[in-house]
C-alpha cells in the first residue's frame, strides 16, 4: 500500500488536463489519484484548528496574561481561555474518534497513520531511502500515492500517539475540576493512579504540547518541501483530496 | 486502659460532659460528615450502646505535627470526647505510661481484640539498613509496625508521611522512607494526608470509623472522599479572582493588597486535594491562601520533590540543569525550528546548484 509508484501511469485519465486542452493550453499528462477521503480532510482542518486553539490557550492558563484591573465581576478573562481551551479540547477528542472510525471503513490511505508496519522489512528500507533523501544524498525522491514510510512514521509517533497522550491526560485534568462523579473522571482517573500527584500530570501534558509544536514545525515544513521537491501535490491535496504527480 | 469494656457515653459522662454538649457534639459531627439531619440521633445511638474502639497509635519516622494538630481539634468539645471516645490504648507520646509497661499494652490489645482494634500509624518505617534508622522499643519500627498490623482491624495512615512518604522520603532518601501501604498489603488502609492533616478532617474519620465501624468511602488513593475529593482551588474563595484574570505578580504588589489569585505566585491549590478551603484552620480562623501564602500541596505525594513551592510547574531534572516543561519544550521547539530552516536554506543551495548542472549538462549535449 505504501509501494513507490515510480511512475504512475497506469493511473486514469485526467479529465482537467483533458478540459485544459480544449482551452487551447498545451495538454500535460498530470496523473491525479484520489488519495484523501472527504472525512479524512474534514477531521485534518478541525484538528489542525483544534489544535492550535488548544496550544495558544494552554500556554496562557499555564502562564496566565498580565492581571486585569477593576472588580473580579467585571471580567472572565481566564473563564474564557479555559473555555474556549476545553471546547477545543472536546471538538478535538471528537474528532479524533471519528477519524478513528473512519479508518475502519475508509480506504487504505486512511489507516496509514494508525500503525507502522515494523515487521517488513521492505518498509523500513525505504524509511532509510527517505531519511537519504532528506540528508541530501538521494538525488530523486521516490513517489508515494500516501504517506511516504518516513512521513507514516511520524505521523504516527509525532501525532497519532501524541494526540492520544494529551486527550487522555487533557480529560483526567479536566475531570479535576468536573468531580469525581463525573463521567470524565470515571473515564480518565486512571491517570492518577499512575501520577497520583496531578502536577506531574501538567507536566506531562505541557511536554506534550511543545512536543506536538515540534511536529507541527515538522509537518509544515515537509509538506511545503515535497510539495515543491518531489513533484507532487501535498498541500492540495489535503483540500481537493487528490494527488496530482508533475513530471 | 483497655481492659474494661464500657461505651463512649459513660466515659464522657465520667468526664463531666453534660449530655447537652454531647448532642451538641454529635449534631457537629453529623454536620462536618455530611450526613444529614438523622445520622446525628444515630451516631448519638451509636456512642451509646457501642463498645469503645480500641485505638493503638504508633510513631514511625515523623515530626509529631499530626499529634499537634490532632490533639488541638478547634471545638474543645471534639478533643475532648474524641480523646476520651476512642479508647486510645496507645500514644507513646502523649501516654503516662512507659518502659515495659506501656509495650505490654500492645500484646494486650493485640490478644484481646484481635482483629477489632484501630492501628493509627504517624510516619513511616524506613528500610534501609534492616530498619536500623528508626529504633522503637529497642527493635526497628518496621517490625512493630508489621506485628501490629497483622491483627488490626484497619490502618489509618496519618499525614503525608505515612500516606506518602513526605521529607524524609524526599529524594534521595537515604533512609529509605516508605509509605506503609508499600509495607502493609493485606490490610484495609485509609490515607489522611497533610503535613499536617487538619484537625476537624482527623476527628472526622475517627468518629466515622468508630461510629459506623467500617471505613469511610475512600477514592482512588485511600483517602477518605468526604474530605479529599476536591482541589483547594475548587473551593477557594480567591477563585473569581483566578477566573477573571487577576494575579499576584509580586509578594508586596497592589494585588497581593487587593487579596487577588496566588496562580502566579506558584500556588498549589490547582492540584492539592484537600479540606482547607472549606474547614480551615485552628477552628475555621483561616488557611494559607487566607492569609495570603499560596498553598505548597503538602497533602499531595512528593510534594518535596516538585520543585519550589513558588513555582506553578515542576523543575525537571533529567536534563543536568533545572528547567521546567514550559522551559525544556520552548529550547527543543526553537531547535527543531532552526533545524528546519537551516534545512530549507540547504534545500534552496542544493536545488540551484542541481538546476546549474542540469543546464550545464543539457547545454553540452546541445553542442
Amino acid at each position: 500500500m505504501m509501494d513507490a509508484i515510480t511512475r504512475p501511469a497506469e493511473s486514469e485519465p485526467n479529465l482537467a488536463a483533458i478540459a485544459a486542452d480544449a482551452a487551447g493550453e498545451r495538454a500535460i499528462g498530470r496523473p491525479t489519484v484520489y488519495v484523501y477521503e472527504a472525512p479524512v480532510r474534514i477531521c485534518h482542518w478541525v484538528n489542525a484548528f483544534a489544535i492550535v486553539v488548544l496550544m495558544i490557550t494552554g500556554y496562557l492558563i499555564g502562564t496566565p496574561l498580565p492581571t486585569v484591573e477593576g472588580e473580579a465581576s467585571a471580567s472572565f478573562v481566564m473563564g474564557y481561555i479555559r473555555f474556549a481551551h476545553f471546547a477545543a479540547g472536546q471538538v478535538l477528542a471528537v474528532f479524533f474518534l471519528a477519524r478513528i472510525l473512519w479508518a475502519f471503513v475508509g480506504n487504505h490511505h486512511s489507516r496509514q497513520i494508525f500503525y507502522i508496519p515494523v515487521h517488513r522489512k521492505q518498509f523500513w528500507k525505504e524509511v532509510l531511502h527517505e531519511i537519504r533523501w532528506y540528508a541530501f544524498l538521494e538525488r530523486e525522491p521516490k513517489m508515494y500515492v500516501g504517506h511516504n514510510p518516513l512521513a507514516q512514521t511520524a505521523m504516527f509517533t509525532g501525532f497519532t500517539l501524541f494526540v492520544a497522550f494529551m486527550i487522555v491526560t487533557g480529560f483526567a485534568l479536566y475531570s479535576e475540576g468536573e468531580g469525581i462523579d463525573s463521567w470524565q473522571y470515571k473515564l480518565f482517573g486512571w491517570v492518577f493512579s499512575i501520577w497520583p500527584n496531578s502536577q506531574d500530570v501538567h507536566t506531562y501534558h505541557h511536554l506534550g504540547m511543545w512536543a506536538l509544536v515540534m511536529f507541527v514545525t515538522v509537518h509544515v515544513y515537509a509538506a511545503i518541501r515535497e510539495d515543491i521537491m518531489s513533484r507532487q501535490s501535498i498541500i492540495s491535496s489535503m483540500i481537493s483530496g487528490e494527488r496530482q504527480f508533475r513530471e | 486502659m483497655g481492659a474494661t469494656t464500657e461505651t463512649f457515653y459513660s466515659v464522657i459522662r465520667r468526664q463531666g460532659i453534660t449530655r447537652r454538649s454531647f448532642h451538641k457534639f454529635c449534631s457537629l459531627t453529623a454536620t462536618s460528615l455530611g450526613l444529614g439531619p438523622v445520622a446525628a440521633s444515630r451516631i448519638a445511638n451509636a456512642l451509646e450502646t457501642k463498645p469503645r474502639t480500641p485505638v493503638i497509635w504508633m510513631h514511625g519516622l515523623e515530626c509529631t505535627c499530626c499529634s499537634e494538630s490532632f490533639i488541638r481539634s478547634a471545638h474543645p468539645l471534639v478533643k475532648d470526647v474524641v480523646l476520651s471516645m476512642i479508647s486510645l490504648d496507645y500514644d507513646d507520646t502523649i501516654m503516662a505510661a512507659a518502659g515495659h509497661q506501656a509495650e505490654e499494652i500492645l500484646e494486650e490489645t493485640r490478644a484481646k481484640y484481635k482483629g477489632q482494634y484501630i492501628l493509627a500509624v504517624e510516619g513511616n518505617p524506613p528500610l534501609n539498613e534492616g530498619g536500623m534508622f528508626c529504633i522503637d522499643g529497642g527493635k526497628p519500627f518496621v517490625e512493630k509496625l508489621k506485628v501490629m498490623a497483622e491483627d488490626a482491624m484497619a490502618i489509618i495512615a496519618w499525614g503525608a508521611c505515612a500516606s506518602w512518604g513526605c521529607v524524609q522520603a524526599a529524594k534521595p532518601n537515604p533512609t529509605q522512607a516508605t509509605p506503609i501501604d508499600k509495607v502493609i498489603t493485606n490490610k484495609p488502609i485509609i490515607k489522611v494526608p497533610g503535613c499536617p492533616p487538619i484537625a476537624e478532617v482527623m476527628t472526622g474519620v475517627v468518629t466515622y470509623i468508630t461510629t459506623f465501624g467500617k471505613l469511610p468511602e475512600l477514592d482512588r488513593q485511600g483517602r477518605p472522599k468526604m474530605f479529599y475529593s476536591q482541589r483547594i482551588h475548587d473551593k477557594c474563595y480567591r477563585r473569581p479572582h483566578f477566573d477573571a484574570g487577576q494575579f499576584v505578580e509580586e509578594w508586596d504588589d497592589e494585588a497581593a493588597r487587593k487579596g487577588y489569585c496566588l496562580y502566579k505566585m506558584g500556588c498549589k491549590g490547582p492540584t492539592t486535594y484537600n479540606a482547607c478551603s472549606t474547614v480551615r484552620w485552628n477552628g475555621g480562623v483561616s488557611f494559607p491562601i487566607q492569609s495570603g501564602h499560596g498553598c505548597i500541596g503538602c497533602s499531595e505525594d512528593g510534594f518535596w520533590d516538585k520543585g519550589s513551592f513558588y513555582d506553578r510547574l515542576t523543575k525537571i531534572k533529567q536534563f543536568g540543569i533545572e528547567h521546567n516543561a514550559d522551559e525544556v519544550g520552548m529550547v527543543a521547539a526553537g531547535t527543531v525550528g532552526v533545524a528546519v530552516a537551516a534545512h530549507a536554506a540547504v534545500t534552496a543551495v542544493k536545488r540551484l546548484a542541481t538546476t546549474r548542472d542540469d543546464a550545464k549538462d543539457s547545454a553540452k549535449q546541445d553542442h
